[in-house]
């Protein structure tokens, strides 16, 4: 086996070459120029403009009009999912004969499926029809990634126009056009891959097997590989079967682990490549990207090595924990012996990074200071981030800092040209209350009520720190769990789903509404009084801004959680 | 009033200046006194809620007061009375320190304001009624057209416009400038008087202009006591962005209570408080409100009146400065600068003629041409105190001499002159004449021709003679990235001379009055924030539509009423100096809140391995500065945390050192010294204060 150094460098170079060539055609794409797919995929675009009405696809709108029909639709595709979900006893497709689903899974599965969160309750395979899995999950994959990228897009368009226009483009038209040039083309590439590597497409039923030691096996299949490659490119995360990418069907080969590497993190690095050339500002871009860039290696790099080196109990136990040519050494609890440690910490970092949320390890079994980057990035939700939001939220702290340093510099505060004043400071204010808002109330409020704690299936810090990361998770619409909580009780079900609602929504609304107050604003020449944005020093201090007001927040409750049980664990105990 | 001695362009303030620096920056004892009282009436909950960070630290100091008197009231614990008493006291010091830093910034606004008021309430007239005889009133009973007289030490009751008399008024009370001033009728701006001031030779009549409650001196007033009370738009933001970082420390520190109870980890509510409170950017907090009353009072020491601190910190963001040439740029007179003879003419005998032509010109430019000729070597000659002066007519454009040994000597107009010389003494004009002429009109500067008994000897430069220091000021603008304008009735040649000998960005020659605006309006459709002064009435439409608007005190009451500050100087040069106090109420402001959060690191590794130091002992490896038990390091946080409201309070009053540089310089110097500088400090000051809490504990 490579140095696991070598294995996460040539990812991490993959993904940052992958995300500049994608950034260009993005940019391409969302700025209506041609492409080579056009010819391919117009007709497709034209039906859809006229199913959705040729007029309501070319009006453009303000920040309340666009917000308002992204919610309106996001309102109507949940309704849809939560009534297939719960009549798909009546639907076709249901070679199981699967019953409808529970009212209130079907309730939280909805809202986290059309929310890019894709937080599972239930176990695919188990639970949902093939239909359920098409109409239900893998539909609003697509529309989900790209509700939120194209909020970014109309948030970038803000911060180009030039003297007071109103109009931040028209929300269906950015929404056909993104996954009919980027989500559609790229699923279709990826799942035709996937399918080549072995993971199963099909409208069958199970296959039942007997096995070589003469036991009788069901193999559960069903259309994996196009719902894994929108689940992935499209930051979603929610797997066919329950243990996502670990499954032997869904993940089967180390040439698919890496697949679904690059599909999930191409598309939010590419975001910020597509942002440097929309404002035709590649210094601007490349000090975002730098910034979480920097932060994905550190968190990468405290997720890896405490996996590598294992637990003071394995060491007193005399174990090896070196990787060698025969054994991958450190923590390998929880995590696949196909991938080792540093597929398995490369994994949970991507995915809680990218704020996908497919696993191919249990991170209930991390060690606490492996496992506890793994919330930081949730709880950030910026390093990279989800489609189109983790740049929003990374926006966020961009704005404070600017504010910040603005009036460090005797000046009204401008980002890009744009004064950042009253208005723009209450709602990034505001969305940036509501996260910490979101995760530390209903987790602190599970450890201290009966039907939260009933769920927990680990005692003291570790289970508080399987509660956090399942709020984290619900609030960055990861998705991902930490597993060891049994979140499909009516609490964990309704919780869960508010906090996404309100870890989703609020804060793009809030950015919306920047949006249209920047829009609105005169873009002032820029001069040496001018603090620029687009400097390595801003990007320290952007950095230092998310460190101090993002992730030091949450320090007290992580103390409580995998700091803690880290101290602990150092002294043997266990839990 | 106390004039600061230095520019705020210039590097003054030190980092973090020692008390007596209070003193010099005016903050007297009787202030200080007056300080200590006020803010004990600020404990009052209705003025608290108005500043959310320290509204907090109230209610904290309200929950450990009650856990003062029963330590178990929320649970068990082992806090004892003496400690929660302890947090309690720290908490109440803190709100108190606020409290202070706040009655110190208003304190000489009101001590101004009250001594304005007495000055208003003293006022009594000398009406003049119909048949011609005078009644005493008081000045609050005068109407506009009312005609009052005014003798000698008596003070003029209302702002007026003298009809009749000639005296010297004080206008100190105003303006703070002790010289008197000549008050006449008939001149525009010489006729005008305002109410509060004093007649100090003489007798003036005067016709009221103002109506009751709407003087001069009563704006003032109001402009004193409300701009500050107002909070400026940045000020608002920040407010809200200090409010929401709170309430998120406060949910944090909330939080852990639940978890706490479920690890079974004891944990002392005021512990909880006392980490909100560290945790809650204090520091800023409790300056916020200080520092912009400070930079408003800041434009007042620089004897500027602003109508609100929305103008001051619209001064920090201008783009564009558009200044007048005369009296901003140049002095108002032009002068000789160099004597060039023509052909055959000897310099001396040029420079000797050219101090005689001015022996009798008392305009400022004949009186430079004198001075500098006698610098070149002229001497004075015998009998010249016998010449005939002659002076400069509309009709000849000459002026001169006649000396009794029988020189005639003429200087005016290069034209003028030449024609003179051809008509009266058939004398051919010099052939390089009109070589010399056109060098001079080059330099922007303005000729004349001197002549003697018919023979022209050469040409005297006269140049507009910059400020002293203005092209370094608008040098230091340029690197503040702001442009500068100069408007000016002069021709192209000579606009663009001056315009490049100051270092101007852009120059409007023959611009008439109107032309400001259309120039403030084009920089506005830019998207740039525009400063101006002004002092005539044309200019009260640009001064209006100027983001900011500085009129001079001496001017017009429309220009002082269109403007949104007022010089009471009458220093247009002092525009610049207003850039920079906008400025440096911005820096201090952002450096402040940068130092405050920069603080929570230390702190939180203060206070939350001491939280659970029982229950979780392995937390003891966060405690990195070594604090030596739970109790001091919560202490020592606390402690650090209220002392350096007081420590800073300087540094809030007299505003950061601010030097005029580009953005990013400014930005790398303040980040090193604010962040990096709020990053160290905290964790030396609060292992200091634990150490000296272990000799008492």
């Amino acid at each position: 086996m490579s140095p696991f150094w070598l294995q996460i460098g040539l990812t991490l170079l993959a993904t940052l070459l992958l995300s500049l060539v994608l950034g260009r055609y993005l940019a391409r794409v969302m700025t209506g120029q041609r492409t080579l797919l056009d010819p391919l995929f117009d007709p497709l675009d034209g039906l859809l403009y006229r199913l959705v009405g040729r007029d309501a696809c070319s009006r453009p709108m303000n920040w309340q009009r666009y917000t308002l029909h992204m919610l309106a639709a996001n309102l109507a595709m949940a309704v849809l999912i939560y009534l297939v979900l719960i009549f798909q006893n009546r639907l076709p497709l249901n070679p199981l004969k699967l019953a409808g689903m529970e009212p209130m899974q079907a309730f939280n599965t909805a809202i986290s499926f059309i929310t890019n969160t894709n937080w599972q309750s239930y176990g695919g395979e188990s639970t949902l029809s093939n239909f359920s899995q098409m109409a239900a999950i893998t539909f609003p994959m697509f529309t989900s990634a790209a509700t939120g990228f194209v909020v970014a897009i109309a948030f970038i368009r803000a911060l180009i126009v030039k003297d007071g226009g109103a109009d931040l483009g028209n929300f269906y038209r950015d929404l056909i056009r993104f996954s009919t040039r980027v989500l559609l083309p790229g699923a279709l590439l990826f799942a035709l891959f996937l399918i080549w590597q072995g993971v199963p497409q099909t409208l069958d039923a199970n296959v039942a097997v007997n096995t070589l030691q003469g036991a009788h096996q069901t193999i559960s299949l069903g259309p994996v590989a196009a719902q894994e490659s929108i689940e992935n490119l499209g930051t979603n995360g929610g797997g066919f079967f329950n243990v996502n990418a670990a499954h032997p069907l869904q993940n089967p080969t180390p040439l698919t682990n890496l697949a679904l590497l690059m599909l999930m993190s191409s598309l939010p690095a590419a975001l910020v490549v597509m942002f440097g050339r929309m404002i035709g500002n590649a210094r601007q871009a490349w000090v975002i990207y730098g910034v979480m860039g920097v932060l994905l290696l550190g968190f990468l790099a405290m997720t890896v090595l405490p996996e590598q080196a294992g637990t003071p109990l394995l060491h007193q136990a005399g174990v090896s924990l070196q990787a060698g040519p025969l054994q991958p050494g450190g923590n390998m609890e929880g995590k696949e012996v196909r991938f080792g440690i540093a597929q398995s910490a490369l994994y949970a970092a991507y995915t809680t990074a990218f704020t996908t949320g497919s696993v191919n390890a249990m991170h209930d079994s991390f060690t606490p200071q492996g496992g506890m980057p793994l919330m930081i990035q949730m709880m950030l939700q910026c390093v990279f981030g989800g489609k189109g939001v983790g740049f929003l939220g990374f926006l966020v702290y961009g704005l404070i800092g600017v504010f910040v340093a603005g009036l460090m510099v005797g000046r009204t505060p401008e980002f890009m040209g744009k004064k950042i004043e009253k208005p723009e400071i209450v709602l990034v204010s505001l969305a940036l209350l509501i996260h910490p808002l979101v995760i530390l109330a209903p987790s602190a409020w599970s450890m201290v009520v009966p039907y939260g704690l009933s769920s927990l299936n680990n005692a003291a810090m570790h289970g508080y720190s399987e509660v956090l990361y399942a709020f984290s998770s619900a609030a960055a619409n990861n998705g991902s769990a930490f597993a060891g909580l049994n979140a499909n009780t009516p609490w964990y079900n309704l919780a869960i789903a508010l906090v996404i609602l309100l870890g989703r929504y609020p804060p793009i609304i809030f950015l919306m509404a920047v949006a249209g107050s920047l829009a609105a604003k005169p873009t002032l020449p820029p001069s040496v009084g001018t603090l620029r944005t687009d400097t390595p020093l801003f990007g320290v201090w952007w950095f230092a801004t998310i460190l101090i007001v993002g992730a030091l927040t949450f320090l007290p409750a992580l103390v409580l959680g995998p700091i803690a049980e880290y101290f602990a664990m150092a002294t043997h105990h266990l839990f | 009033m106390n004039r600061p001695t230095a520019h705020p362009l210039s590097p003054q303030a030190p980092l973090v200046p020692p008390a007596s620096h209070l003193v010099a920056a005016g903050y007297g004892s009787p202030l200080l006194k007056q300080a200590l009282v006020d803010s004990l009436i600020k404990f009052d909950p209705r003025q608290q809620v108005r500043n959310p960070v320290m509204f907090v630290v109230w209610l904290g100091a309200l929950v450990t007061a009650a856990l003062t008197v029963s330590p178990t009231l929320f649970g068990p614990s082992h806090a004892s009375h003496l400690y929660n008493g302890v947090v309690t006291a720290i908490l109440v010091i803190t709100v108190w320190f606020a409290n202070f830093a706040e009655a110190l910034a208003e304190g000489r606004g009101k001590a101004k304001a009250a001594s304005l008021r007495h000055t208003s309430t003293e006022l009594h007239a000398r009406r003049i009624v119909a048949d011609g005889r005078e009644e005493t009133v008081s000045a609050s009973a005068l109407n506009k057209g009312d005609l009052v007289r005014v003798e000698r030490d008596e003070l003029i009751p209302m702002d007026g416009e003298v009809i009749d008399g000639i005296a010297y008024v004080d206008e100190s009370v105003i303006t703070g400038e002790s010289a008197p001033v000549i008050k006449e009728a008939g001149s525009d701006v010489a006729s005008s008087v305002t109410g509060g001031t004093k007649v100090i030779s003489d007798s003036l009549l005067i016709r009221v202009t103002a109506s009751p409650g709407d003087s001069f001196l009563d704006r003032m007033i109001r402009l004193v006591e409300s701009a500050q009370r107002q909070k400026t738009p940045n000020e608002i933001a920040l407010t809200v962005l200090l409010s929401v970082l709170t309430l998120i420390f406060v949910i944090v520190a909330a939080a852990m209570a639940p978890v706490a109870s479920y690890l079974k980890a004891q944990i002392n509510v005021a512990d909880l408080v006392a980490l909100i409170v560290a945790l809650i950017p204090t520091t800023i907090g409790a300056l916020l409100s200080a520092i912009g009353i400070a930079g408003i009072d800041r434009t007042m020491r620089f004897n500027m009146l602003a109508t609100s601190g929305k103008a001051v910190e619209a001064a920090g963001d201008v783009h564009t400065l558009i200044l007048d040439k005369t009296g901003t740029i140049t002095v108002g007179n032009r002068m000789a600068t160099a004597l060039l003879p023509v052909a055959g003419c000897s310099a001396a005998r040029l420079t000797q003629a050219a101090y005689l032509a001015s022996l009798f010109d008392n305009t400022p430019e004949g009186r430079s041409t004198a001075t500098y000729a006698l610098n070149e070597g002229a001497r004075p000659v015998v009998g010249q105190d016998k010449a005939v002066g002659t002076e400069f007519s509309a009709e000849t454009r000459m002026s001169g001499s006649d000396l009794p040994d029988g020189r005639v000597i003429r200087k005016g107009a290069v034209d003028s002159v030449s024609r003179y010389v051809t008509e009266h003494y058939s004398r051919p004009v010099p052939p390089d004449l009109t070589a010399l002429t056109e060098q001079v009109a080059r330099q922007g500067a303005t000729p004349l021709a001197v002549a003697e008994n018919g023979d022209i000897l050469g040409v005297i430069m006269l140049s507009d003679v910059l400020k002293t220091g203005i092209r370094d000021r608008m040098e230091q603008l340029r690197t503040m990235g702001i442009r500068t304008v100069m408007v000016t009735g002069d021709n192209p040649v000579t606009a663009t001379v001056i315009a490049a000998e100051a270092g101007l960005d852009e120059v409007v020659a023959e611009a008439r009055p109107e032309e400001k605006l259309t120039l403030i309006r084009r920089e506005q459709a830019q998207g740039r924030l525009v400063a101006m002064t002004g002092d005539g009435t044309n200019d009260a439409p640009a001064l209006a539509q100027a983001d900011v608007g500085l009129a001079m005190y001496t001017g017009t009451m429309p220009a002082k009423e269109a403007a949104n500050l007022i010089d009471l100087d009458s220093d247009p040069t002092k525009l610049l100096d207003l850039v920079a106090i906008g400025k440096q109420m911005l820096i201090t402001r952002g450096a402040l809140t940068t130092f405050s959060i920069a603080n929570d690191v230390a702190k939180y590794f203060a206070i939350l391995p001491a939280l659970f130091i029982t229950a979780l002992p392995g937390l003891n490896a966060l405690n990195v500065m070594g604090l030596a038990t739970p109790q001091s390091a919560i202490l020592s946080a606390l402690i650090f945390n209220a002392l350096i409201i007081p420590l800073l309070i300087p540094l809030a009053l007299r505003g950061v050192r601010f030097q005029p540089k580009s953005a990013e310089v400014m930005f790398y110097r303040n980040l090193m010294l604010y962040g990096v500088g709020g990053l160290i400090a905290p964790f030396i000051g609060i292992k200091l204060i634990d150490l000296g809490l272990a000799l008492v504990m």
